[in-house]
């Protein structure tokens, strides 16, 4: 073989270029870190002055330059729950099906594909439908309700995937010992599969509930009232929501000065609602995998 | 007993599998139906007519032109086509200025007939006025009830959806500003995202990762309409400042907050990628004297360049569909963009800010769900390429 | 004379003491292979060699490895280049997904060599030195995946040998080949031992009689015996040799 002569400086040049490489992504992932820390700050400091008891249990007053936010997080609480309605019992049933009893390839995939594209529709299609289908064909009319079937429906896929997933991480040697026993299938998935894949299911649907909190587009022509003076009666009121009365104070305020602090509150009382979200996903996954630990 | 309830909830979850792709048929269904109105419409408001003087050469108008006379824009009739002859423009209320109220007669009886006497009179007359009003049409030229053309909604440049006596849909001022957002959205997200996720897959430790990946997580968290108060309050008077602008709220700023949102999405779908890229490919590498970073970009990014693809147009998917925080910081201004730095409109913020004004069941109603029919194939040809870049790579 | 020393290496993952006490002199320009049971050591101590193990987090090496006189970890030791000298082929075939071309030409290239001349020929010596260049001439552009299993191996070969390392670390090269891919692969370590110092870690005791000078045999992290290949094979000294040796146990 012919002698090689590798080139001198090129170990130094090699160093240099990682280290410049390095610093680089290192400071752009400090820059993002910043960005939300910059945000929070902002929103917290701001926001943490208006904060107080009669902030979230009174009701906007004089035209909304005071008084609290009670119905717009009331209205938020009613929207979760009524999505939650919607959404849990359909996703939890359709990620179910997705792994236990679609067995035709292709027909997984094209099911999973259209999943993945009804994730993929942006929020404000979700309220021109809302609104065709809800609000005018079955005549709900602007209401919780109609707000709530839109949300549920824009949860569906985060649910079903996150089900799917959690339930494809059980080994099959768990169905086969139970059908060996001579359970049936659904004694099977009720009694061994499903209480394992729990923890992660109860994950997924925390994480979205955090997503439904924080959604505008979808309520904006389905459900969400400018202001209310009273809390929605049933389920065929308006409602007030947080975001949607966080974009009102920000955009469209008669009285700047007022109306900021109070867009600062409802900023935060969000993003502690979004915050809290979050841990509580976290500490449950954290405890349900201690758990499997131990045992 | 114990079978039929077996059979039972296999019904049922069978069912439930497949509601996602009936909720799609459903949408695609609702949204056409409604937006596929907006071609039934006439160019003219229902109800109305377009009435001249039968020595007018012109016989047709476009929605266009009809919108410029009556700007006044278009002054004489050589700019539609028609001879020299200044333009005259006729409304219902003009009525009572060329007229004495007692000629009308007290009920306004003689309203038709007079109407017909001024178009008779006036060879530049053009006359905007209810059907009913104008049952006479001997000797009056009516420009012809045409509906709107696919054409001019699809590729007309002027989105004037509440403008009489007829309204303009060109869909281009919106798709444009949408894809200008997205475009600056993507090209500031890009570099941002890609060296985070070189940083948290390959260089950081795993201390610094586990600080990371919920910051990440909860950048996804945050709602939309808190990207878009931070980005009123504290973006927007930042970029008029530093560019010394007329006003703040521009294309500009929506990148800018898009870019934010989009990141957490390119991050994560990138970030798995390159974990993925198997460590026997890495080992190969370091072996043969390549260094951690000549690793990185020979091999790593390589080799997930599939993932990372599909990242990038997730977070462009996540771009062009964003509503509200882009509603609340571009300005919101339909027409052609011409700069970055100018206000502009997207087709969501578009269908947010009209729809609470649009009648149900109108042509400005019908053109806000064309346009939600437009998103919809948007982000389904996004979902559908991420789709076919991710099952390519298997 | 040797090229490389190791002395008194003990090494550990974490609590785990992965090798005992460890001292070996491996001669320029032979081939020695490493033999014994699943988990005993083996390839955690030929990877030491090019400090491959350095990627593996909570790992601590106490004593020395000497290669050409200079302990590969001293301070002033640069992990690149010493991986150039010291080149390896991991225990499945793992082509870059690449050209076979590009394939063979990286490690010059990360190692700075730009002349496309230069790796021209490089890359078509070390292709003909892995018997290959007869089966790929023709498609040298092509991905390295369209190639078989014991192909691809011999191109991970040849790109190891593209570098001209010192020495070549096996990491049981064929134990996911086929049995006629597998008598390839040992013909070129006969060929290939030509130039360079070979070090091979197998399961297949056979292969290590047919292939090697020496056969070092590890059991529980300790190197239980070490010496000429034949020896080992016919008369070993311990009785744990003999015994895994004749398939007793392992």
């Amino acid at each position: 073989m012919s002698t090689l002569t590798f080139p001198e400086n090129n170990s130094r040049r090699k160093k240099l270029s990682q280290k410049i490489a390095f610093a680089f992504c290192f400071a752009l992932s400090l820059c993002i870190v910043l960005v939300l820390a910059c945000i929070l700050l902002f929103i917290i400091v701001k926001g943490i002055r208006v904060i107080n008891w009669d902030f979230i249990s009174q009701p906007p007053a004089d035209g909304m330059t005071g008084g609290g936010i009670l119905p717009a997080i009331i209205g938020t609480l009613y929207l979760m729950l009524g999505s939650a309605i919607v959404s849990f019992p359909i996703g939890i049933m359709s990620g179910i099906y997705m792994n236990e009893y679609a067995t035709n390839g292709k027909l997984v995939r094209f099911i999973r594909m259209m999943t993945n594209n009804l994730a993929g529709i942006p929020s404000i299609v979700f309220g021109l439908f809302g609104m065709a289908i809800f609000v005018n064909y079955l005549d709900f009319g602007d209401s919780i309700i109609a707000g709530s079937l839109t949300l549920g429906l824009l949860s569906l896929p985060v649910i079903i995937r996150t089900t799917e997933e959690a339930l494809k991480d059980i080994p099959d040697s768990m169905r086969e010992g139970s059908r060996a026993l001579g359970a049936t299938q659904l004694q099977t998935i009720w009694n061994v599969i499903l209480p394992m894949a729990v923890p992660r299911i109860i994950t997924g649907l925390i994480l979205s509930m955090g997503r439904v909190s924080g959604e505008t587009a979808p309520i904006l022509f389905t459900c969400a009232a400018y202001f209310l003076p009273q809390l929605p009666g049933s389920i065929f009121d308006q409602c007030m929501a947080l975001p949607y009365h966080l974009y009102v104070l920000a955009t469209s305020g008669t009285d700047l000065e007022k109306q900021q602090p109070i867009a600062y509150g409802t900023a935060l009382v969000l993003i502690i609602i979004v915050l809290f979200i979050n841990l509580a996903a976290n500490a449950i996954r954290k405890y349900f995998a201690n758990k499997v630990k131990t045992n | 007993m114990k079978k039929i309830l077996e059979k039972f909830v296999k019904y049922l979850l069978t069912a439930s599998g497949f509601i996602t792709s009936f909720i799609i048929l459903l949408i695609i269904f609702f949204l056409f139906s409604e937006g596929a109105g907006l071609f039934k419409n006439h160019i003219i408001d229902d109800g109305y007519v377009l009435a001249l003087n039968k020595n007018n050469p012109v016989n047709t108008l476009s929605a266009k032109q009809v919108k410029g006379i009556f700007d006044e824009d278009i002054t004489n009739w050589k700019e539609a086509g028609g001879k020299n002859e200044p333009i005259q423009v006729f409304r219902l209320n003009d009525l009572l200025s060329m007229y004495p109220e007692e000629e009308l007669g007290s009920e306004y009886e003689h309203a038709g007939s007079k109407i017909k006497e001024a178009i008779l009179q006036n060879e530049g007359i053009i006359a905007f006025v209810p059907k009913s009003l104008l049952t006479d049409t001997e000797n009056i030229k009516t420009i012809p009830d045409q509906t709107i053309p696919v054409k001019d909604v699809l590729a007309g440049t002027e989105w004037f959806p509440t403008a009489t006596p007829s309204p303009l849909f060109g869909i281009l001022p919106l798709l444009s500003g949408t894809l200008w957002v997205s475009f600056f959205a993507i090209l500031i997200a890009l570099p941002f995202g890609l060296c985070v996720s070189i940083y948290m897959s390959e260089i950081a430790s795993d201390k610094i990762r586990n600080i990371l990946k919920p910051i990440i997580e909860l950048l996804n968290g945050i709602p939309s309409v808190v990207y878009g108060f931070f980005g009123l309050i504290v973006i927007v008077p930042f970029l008029q400042e530093l560019f010394n602008l007329p006003v703040g709220e521009s294309g500009l700023a929506g990148s800018i907050v898009l870019a934010i949102m989009a990141l957490p999405t390119i991050v994560t779908v990138a970030e798995d990628a390159m974990r993925n890229c198997p460590r026997s490919l890495r080992e190969a590498s370091l072996a043969l004297g390549a260094n951690k970073w000549q690793t990185i970009y020979k091999v790593v990014i390589p080799s997930s360049m599939s993932g990372i693809t599909s990242g990038v147009v997730l977070g462009i998917g996540r771009a062009v569909g964003e509503t509200m925080a882009v509603l609340m910081v571009t300005g919101n201004a339909a027409v052609m963009p011409t700069s970055i730095l100018e206000p502009l409109r997207t087709i969501p913020a578009t269908i947010a800010a009209e729809l609470g004004e649009a009648p149900t069941g109108e042509a400005h109603y019908q053109s806000l769900f064309l346009l939600g029919v437009i998103l919809f194939f948007i982000t389904l040809f996004i979902n559908l390429s991420v789709e076919y870049i991710s099952s390519r790579k298997k | 004379m040797e090229i490389i020393k190791a002395q008194n290496v003990n090494f550990y993952y974490g609590s785990f003491h992965a090798l005992k006490n460890i001292s070996m002199d491996i001669e320029e320009k032979s081939v020695v292979a490493f033999i014994g049971p699943s988990g005993c050591g083996k390839s955690t101590f030929l990877r030491l060699f090019n400090r491959m193990n350095d990627l593996i987090p909570k790992t601590r090496l106490e004593g020395q490895i000497l290669i050409n006189g200079q302990n590969i970890y001293g301070k002033n030791v640069q992990v690149d280049q010493l991986r150039k000298e010291v080149g390896m082929v991991f225990q499945r075939p793992n082509p870059f997904p690449k050209s076979i071309y590009e394939n063979v030409a990286y490690g010059l290239k990360v190692n700075g060599i730009k002349d496309p001349n230069v790796i021209e020929e490089r890359v078509v010596e070390s292709l003909k030195g892995a018997a290959l260049w007869e089966e790929v001439k023709d498609k040298l552009k092509k991905s390295a995946y369209a190639l078989s299993g014991g192909q691809q191996q011999r191109l991970c070969i040849a790109r190891a040998m593209a570098v001209s390392p010192q020495i070549l670390l096996m990491d049981e090269p064929a134990s996911a080949l086929d049995p006629i891919s597998t008598s390839k692969i040992e013909e070129l370590i006969r060929e290939l031992k030509k130039q360079v110092t070979i070090v091979i870690v197998t399961h297949n005791m056979q292969q290590a009689s047919r292939v090697s000078d020496r056969t070092a045999f590890f059991y529980m992290g300790e190197m239980v015996e070490y010496g000429r290949t034949k020896d080992i094979f016919t008369n070993p000294e311990k009785e744990a040799t003999q015994n895994y040796i004749t398939g007793r146990f392992g």
